[in-house]
């Protein structure tokens, strides 16, 4: 294969660019099939009429943001085929699984009564249909939560053996598969899609506000965002902290990824602001910053609760240096790794050899340095310790883009509450309605720079470790794969544009509605 | 319980999902009808019929990729990696056809409904016809081998390799492959016009329409659908004999699939009984003034017949993706199976899906209670 690496690197843009647009709709799905959920209930529960038009003006731009989030889905499920041909067989007995019980327990389930939440407010009863909009959004949630574990076992991959009759892993403990770092994916990315709903919701009504359109129906929608939103980040917050004490322990070159650090001291500083040297290399004397306001020993706090643990950094990582308890310790350099795995493939070809041949007692031995060596197995794959660090620039970046945010968002839902409830301020304050329109898009690009931590973080691996991406790939040609990468990103793009006009359309039409009543 | 056992019956399951999609399918077939519906009024119709179950439809094609992963990962990794353009092309269809529903419709969708509505088409044709070639690559096979051994090679580190540089555009245009592609597309518009007739009333035009539709395009389905199996009775097959995951003999079976049938009787039956109930709920719904159940019979036809074809395609030791390049490196249910752990580990899980069918046929039964008439679709709050 000439064209390995641009295979590579296309067929990482390819699946980048569909798990982007993917995520754009994804969380507010998400977020919204629960606040609409509360606010039925509301309803139910109330009879008040102020409740059924919010549940049903959110439902219907719920809708419109539901088909498009099902349509990229669907390629993401089957791109680890067509362009990780070689990840679907290497891990997919693992794999595979939570992929299908995604689809038998959460697919199902959101496709069969979201038709309910749309059309059936005529046709079953209203704790029937109250009941769908539930279902509708735990299925949402259900399906998020197996496609996280799968997710995270790509991270931390646990749970399983390595079967060199058949050259590949094999799954042996099921329940592994929730480990801390799936639990903490899994509620930090739903919460994530509360909060980043709250921010939807209360953008649009204070849109409302300003065009003073249906002001009671702002000002409840705004409240009942707010608290949701306020919530969700909160939750998103803790869960955080839970994912990077995982981190720390599971992929320390991710966090020193996240830091740009490349030597790291006992009570490690964390970096609140820093220009990146763009000279420094992991073997090089060059600073690591051109400038940078460090907040002192916080990082060993945020990652081991332990103010004065060690963090390692890149080139202590490459060099097999930690630090436990006051000791140095050395550990397995990437050098070394690099050179076990090496080891570990020649057992395992040897084993291939002997299992050819029926020679039991050479395979035998080959099992025996194979399984000494397996822990490096995919590091056989590379050829310099530099292949195994991830692109620190967007790491870096990416991570502290979703650290500011998170931050404003929440000062702006605690200003926006204090505001609500001031009923006469927030219609009058046109600044902060301005601001939380402007908002709207900011807590998508946190969301998607949470994503781009964790994925580009994990680079040049697949599954942590295990394989790196150059060795998960189909065999197909380049050409092929740049040609479907920029068809997706037409079609994708022509999709989003349409999806973001009809849904400020929709927005408009409905302002000029009575939202108050029914009866209008 | 034995990893056979599993691999049996995730198979079925497979088959199962198969049966099921291709009977859902009626939603691409009514899409198919989509620029000859006569009117607006009357396209608005077939769009609003089809919409409230397009979204099953897409979660089953979904299922069954997930349910293929996870239980036969080198036929994921053969297939999709290898025949590339096939399962692209499939994919795109269904992109475009999950957001024009919702969009179609809509002010600000920029593109105008006839756009939305081509989409609507080009799903119902190319998905039907492009599902249709995939399964027939399950009885006349892929250019493809299999090197496990691969996957120590650095500078090219992949297990499957496709053997046409096409990548899966020659499998489009095989002509064999295209016989079931057009026969699936018959069968799902025929399917298409009697979930119609069951479904929307109070238009007696569209419904002897939707008759004369569904005499031509059953019709067409049942000529195509037994030069099909014309083809597959006849078919030499290979019978591969597996030691574990690993292949030890295969030769080459003239009429392998004749004697899957005979030997495994009851596909026999299967595939008989299908056949005589998609032939009596067409003919019925066809010949008859006001019969509007027809749907039910051709759709439980259908699945038994895409269940019969699904088991001798994968049971009595024939492999369920051939290789024409390589007969060793033929997929097996054993060979290309997960391992028993998972295998059973996921059949734990199986035993809701019968709680999951019950769920959709209660949701079913409740929305089509009433029943879409152009009054009742212009009084709708949310409509396609």
């Amino acid at each position: 294969m000439n064209d390995l690496t641009t295979v590579v690197d296309w067929s990482r843009w390819q699946f980048a660019l569909t798990a982007i647009y993917h995520w754009l709709f994804v969380p507010l799905t998400l977020g919204l099939s629960v606040l609409v959920a509360i606010m039925e209930s509301l309803y139910l529960k109330t009879k008040s009429e102020k409740w059924l038009m919010a549940t049903k003006f959110w439902m219907r731009l719920f809708g419109i943001n539901f088909a498009i989030g099902v349509a990229t889905g669907i390629i993401l499920e089957f791109e680890f085929g067509t362009n990780w041909s070689n990840y679907s067989w290497f891990v997919g007995d693992i794999f595979g699984a939570p992929l299908a019980i995604e689809g038998i327990l959460a697919f199902f389930m959101e496709s069969t009564f979201v038709a309910v939440m749309f059309f059936g407010w005529n046709k079953v009863s209203p704790r029937f249909h109250l009941a769908s909009t539930w279902l509708t959004a735990i299925g949402a949630s259900i399906s998020a939560l197996w496609i996280l574990v799968a997710n995270a076992w790509m991270q931390y991959p646990v749970g399983m053996e390595f079967d060199p009759a058949q050259m590949r892993n094999v799954m042996d403990n099921f329940w592994d598969l929730f480990s801390g770092i799936a639990v903490n994916k899994f509620f930090h990315a739903v919460f994530s899609g509360w909060a980043l709903a709250g921010v939807f919701v209360i953008g649009v009504s204070c849109w409302f506000l300003w065009k003073k359109r249906n002001q009671d129906f702002a000002l409840l929608s705004i409240k009942s965002a707010a608290w949701f939103g306020l919530a969700g980040l909160l939750l998103t917050m803790y869960t955080g902290d839970g994912s990077a004490v995982e981190v720390t322990k599971h992929q320390p070159m991710k966090l020193a990824a996240m830091e740009g650090l490349y030597h790291g001291t006992e009570g490690q500083g964390f970096t609140a602001f820093a220009i990146l040297n763009p000279d420094k290399d992991w073997n090089n004397d060059e600073d690591e910053y051109i400038f940078e306001i460090a907040i002192p020993r916080m990082l060993s706090i945020l990652g081991r609760h332990d103010a004065n643990a060690f963090i390692p950094g890149v080139t202590d990582i490459i060099e097999g240096r930690d630090i436990i308890n006051g000791d140095t310790v050395n550990t397995v350099s990437y050098a070394e790794r690099i050179e076990r795995g090496k080891m570990a493939q020649a057992a395992l070809r040897n084993y291939d050899i002997a299992l050819e041949k029926g020679d039991s007692v050479a395979m035998n031995v080959a099992k025996a340095d194979l399984q000494k060596n397996f822990q490096y197995f995919g590091y056989g794959y590379f050829d310099d310790v530099k292949e195994a660090i991830p692109p620190i620039g967007v790491t870096f970046w990416t991570f502290r883009i979703m650290c500011y945010l998170g931050g404003y968002f929440l000062l702006f839902f605690v200003v926006i509450l204090i505001l609500v409830y001031r009923t006469r301020l927030m219609e009058r304050a046109t600044w902060i309605q301005w601001i939380a329109m402007a908002s709207v898009p900011l807590m998508w690009v946190c969301s998607e720079a949470g994503w781009a931590v964790a994925e580009v973080g994990r680079q040049p691996w697949t599954v942590q470790d295990l394989l790196p991406t150059k060795a998960a790939i189909s065999e197909i040609p380049a050409s092929s794969v740049i040609v479907t990468f920029w068809l997706f990103a037409l079609v994708f793009t022509v999709l989003l544009v349409a999806e973001v006009s009809i849904m400020c359309r929709q927005i408009s039409k409905e302002s000029k509605k009575n939202l108050s009543s029914n009866k209008a | 319980m034995t990893l056979e056992f599993f691999q049996a019956y995730w198979w079925l399951i497979v088959a199962v999902l198969g049966g099921i999609l291709v009977f859902l399918l009626f939603v691409q077939g009514g899409q198919s009808m989509l620029l000859d519906a006569g009117s607006d009024k009357r396209r608005d119709l077939i769009v609003n019929s089809m919409g409230s179950k397009w979204e099953l439809t897409f979660t089953t094609l979904v299922v069954f990729g997930g349910a293929m992963f996870a239980s036969f990962p080198l036929f994921y990794s053969t297939s999709f990696g290898g025949a590339y353009w096939l399962w692209i092309c499939i994919l795109f269809s269904f992109i475009v056809q999950a957001v024009s529903y919702e969009f179609r419709r809509k002010k600000g969708n920029i593109y105008g409904t006839g756009t939305y509505d081509a989409f609507l088409f080009i799903n119902g044709c190319v998905g039907c016809i492009l599902l249709g070639v995939a399964v027939s690559m399950f009885f006349f096979g892929g250019s493809f081998t299999v090197s496990r051994g691969s996957l120590l090679d650095g500078t090219a580190p992949v297990v499957s390799h496709w053997d046409n540089p096409s990548h899966g555009f020659e499998a489009i245009f095989n002509w064999k492959n295209l016989i079931l592609g057009i026969a699936v597309l018959f069968l799902a518009r025929m399917q298409a016009c009697l979930y119609m007739m069951n479904n929307i009333v109070d238009d007696p035009d569209f419904f002897v329409r939707l008759k004369v539709k569904a005499l031509l395009n059953g019709g067409i389905f049942v000529l195509f659908f037994l030069w099909f199996l014309a083809m597959l009775l006849t078919a030499d097959g290979y019978t591969v004999i597996s030691d574990g995951f690993r292949t030890t003999e295969v030769e080459v079976t003239p009429f392998k699939y004749f004697h899957n049938f005979v030997d495994i009787w009851q596909t026999a039956v299967m595939l008989l009984l299908g056949v005589v109930l998609v032939l009596y709920g067409w003919g019925r719904s066809v010949f008859t003034k006001k019969y509007t159940k027809g749907i039910w019979y051709t759709g439980i036809g259908t699945f038994l017949v895409v269940v019969a074809l699904f088991c001798v395609a994968g049971f009595n030791d024939t492999p369920f993706y051939p290789s024409i390049t390589d007969p060793s490196s033929s997929l097996t249910i054993s060979n290309a199976s997960s391992s028993e752990f998972t295998l059973r580990t996921m059949s734990y899980v199986s035993i809701l899906v019968p709680f999951v069918v019950a769920y959709i046929a209660y949701v079913w039964y409740s929305m089509d209670k009433k029943k879409l008439s152009p009054e009742s679709l212009e009084k709708s709050e949310h409509k396609y």
